[in-house]
């Protein structure tokens, strides 16, 4: 292995890992305030990379430009899918069932998105999609410094918007502590729906970066999700901080393996380096160690 | 009520075991095989995830080991296609045990929806391995030796076989739920560290009950397999089998006997219904929104499944009955007076 090839590995994981922890905040943001996992995450990132195929194919909008409609149109999807379904799931088995639910809407989106789109793989393009610059002898497609920029800017707002606001408060109470958030008159349920809306609002950049970067159809959600569920369980559920690294640390991983022994294998990393994680670690890297879970 | 319950038993029992003689065309009885084995599989996941609430959602790993392990063995015996095969499935069941343990073993340390997750993983690492190694053959998957039997009468053995597996799933679900382990897995769903207090061992419990769930699982996996003649790694080591059996075991009624039973047979001949119909064309991709969209249905006006439900009902009902007719001749008893 030449270090050349290690340095690309490791600023692409970097870069490609940022996307991932985005998604992956909108998941675990999702799972601690409503303790629901919501295994729709990836085919709703590639509905939001099919909006944005859609929206430049059809009516010639760039990609960036074109996040300003889908992202509004994901937390709507957001808002609406929570109200309907997810606002009704109440009793013990209630994080066991929001798997089940978001499953089920998933195989409506995947069936759906099947039938307007094709099962054929497409991918994005722009100039930026196809053109690349070189550095130290390495060179890098500008997506990837657009959408690494995308993803830190979104994440840096959605920070700023968690620590320095009167709502990013009443989320992190509900965070930290559901009824206590509720006895100090929080209204919990609004901050749900809410947290719901952006936890999948996010997933319309993240799908159009992933679309760029990747060809993609309905099915490749299977990929996706399995990913960004490894990525909030070894951060620890909940925890946002937790996803960040351990979104840019795995896929930096990953890219890692595929340089340094074989692509065919680097997949698999990810997945042993969770089940050795949770084994010494069961709350994950930065999950709040619960005495008693109900 | 006791008399009727047996009955209804009974009378399913009959219905399946002369459904092959009845239903002749062998598209409906590929259909038929499959969902037995779905049917077998949900009941056996149930055993363990309906009735300890540790949703397991990596079962397609137990399945897949079964397929690969019916595959493999036929061929490195080099079996003649025939019944001789079938001897191969309860081998898939042990294999699957076999894997089940160091699998448990791991994912059994973390709690419910950590749980879940890893399970997931795992059944992703299952998958990739058999992708990439080269003595499962890789994407191009493996084949079976070729069975022999004519197109009248093909599926007619395969379907006596997975009765029997789904009869088997059955008495082992009502055995286990009858039983002191059974007790304590439902104790552990109610309220893990209260049983464990309680002196259960709650962690070689829930290990046996993953374990056992794993066998019939392996056995299914090495039926369809064989019913298949070929098997591909993305289609064995499925991660919607995962999902499915778990809706179809939240869609009867998660934990009861009844509802596994009922979500596969309704489930499973309804996706095979569709895939057959509509092979071709966008419509395949038809079946998926209408399971989706009926699993939610039933699931928000339904949320304990429908065996639960109707249950529910009836019990009303008759607590309703009883209560008239106890005020009517009250009222009887009132006007001889």
């Amino acid at each position: 292995m030449n270090s050349t090839a290690l340095i690309h590995a490791i600023i692409d994981g970097v870069l490609t890992g940022s996307v991932y922890a985005l998604m992956a905040t909108g998941l675990t943001l999702i799972f601690g305030v409503m303790d629901i996992i919501n295994v729709a995450q990836g085919i709703l990132v590639i509905l939001g990379a099919y909006l944005s195929y859609a929206l430049s194919a059809h009516f010639g909008i760039d990609l960036f430009v074109g996040l300003a409609i889908t992202i509004p149109t994901l937390f709507v999807v957001g808002i609406v899918v929570e109200r309907l379904f997810l606002a009704r799931l109440k009793g013990p088995e209630r994080t066991a069932m929001s798997i089940l639910v978001t499953y089920a809407i998933s195989l409506v989106i995947e069936g759906a998105l099947n039938m307007i789109f094709s099962v054929n793989p497409v991918q994005l393009h722009a100039w930026y999609v196809n053109q690349s610059f070189g550095i130290f002898g390495i060179y890098i497609a500008y997506i990837y410094v657009f959408g690494f920029l995308l993803a830190a800017g979104l994440l840096a707002a959605l920070y700023v918007m968690l620590y320095r606001t009167r709502f990013g408060a009443s989320i992190r109470a509900s965070l930290a502590d559901q009824t206590a958030a509720a006895l100090i008159g929080i209204d919990v349920k609004r901050v749900a729906t809410i947290c719901f809306g952006i936890g999948v609002a996010v997933t319309a950049a993240g799908g159009m970066v992933y679309g760029a970067t990747n060809t993609f159809n309905a099915s490749t959600s299977y990929d996706l999700i399995s990913r960004l569920l490894v990525i909030i369980v070894l951060g620890g559920m909940g925890s946002l901080g937790g996803a960040l690294l351990a979104g840019i640390l795995m896929v930096t991983l990953e890219d890692i393996v595929a340089v340094a022994w074989s692509p065919v294998w680097s997949q698999i990393s990810f997945f042993v380096v969770l089940v050795i994680v949770l084994s010494l670690r069961p709350q994950g890297l930065f999950g709040k160690q619960s005495a008693r879970v109900a | 009520m006791l008399r009727l319950k047996s009955g209804l038993w009974l009378l399913g029992f009959v219905v399946f075991a002369l459904l092959p003689l009845v239903v002749t065309n062998p598209a409906y009885r590929n259909i038929a095989v499959v969902t037995l084995i779905f049917m077998a599989c949900a009941t056996s996941w149930n055993m363990f995830s309906g009735y300890s609430g540790y949703v397991a959602l990596g079962s397609a790993a137990f399945y897949g080991t079964g397929a690969y392990t019916m595959a493999l063995m036929a061929n490195h015996l080099h079996l003649q296609g025939g019944a001789s095969m079938f001897w191969l499935v309860p081998a898939g069941g042990l294999a699957a045990m076999l894997v089940a343990v160091p699998v448990g073993a791991i994912a059994l340390r973390v709690r419910r929806h950590t749980f879940v997750v890893i399970t997931i993983a795992i059944f992703f690492v299952f998958q990739l391995t058999a992708i990439n190694l080269s003595f499962t053959g890789g994407t191009g998957g493996l084949s079976l030796p070729y069975v022999p039997w004519g197109a009248s009468y093909f599926e007619v053995p395969f379907y006596y076989v997975a009765f029997a597996i789904l009869i088997f799933a059955t008495v082992l679900s009502v055995l286990v739920r009858r039983s002191r382990f059974g007790l304590q897995l439902l104790a552990i769903r109610d309220d893990e560290d209260r049983a464990l207090g309680l002196g259960v061992k709650v962690f070689p419990v829930k290990l046996t009950g993953f374990v056992m769930s794993a066998f019939v699982i392996g056995m299914g996996g090495a039926l369809y397999a064989m019913l298949q003649g070929q098997i591909y790694p993305q289609f064995v080591f499925d991660p919607i089998f995962d999902i499915t059996i778990a809706l179809m075991a939240f869609f009867g009624g998660f934990g009861t006997l009844l509802g596994p039973l009922l979500g596969g047979l309704v489930l499973e001949s309804m996706q095979q219904y569709f895939t057959v119909t509509f092979s071709s064309g966008s419509l395949g991709s038809l079946y998926l929104i209408v399971f989706g969209a009926l699993f939610l249905v039933v699931i928000l006006f339904m949320p304990q499944g429908i065996v639960t439900a109707v249950r529910d009902w009836w019990v009303k009902r008759a607590a309703r009955a009883a209560r008239d007719s106890a005020a009517s001749d009250a009222a009887l008893a009132g006007g001889s007076h």
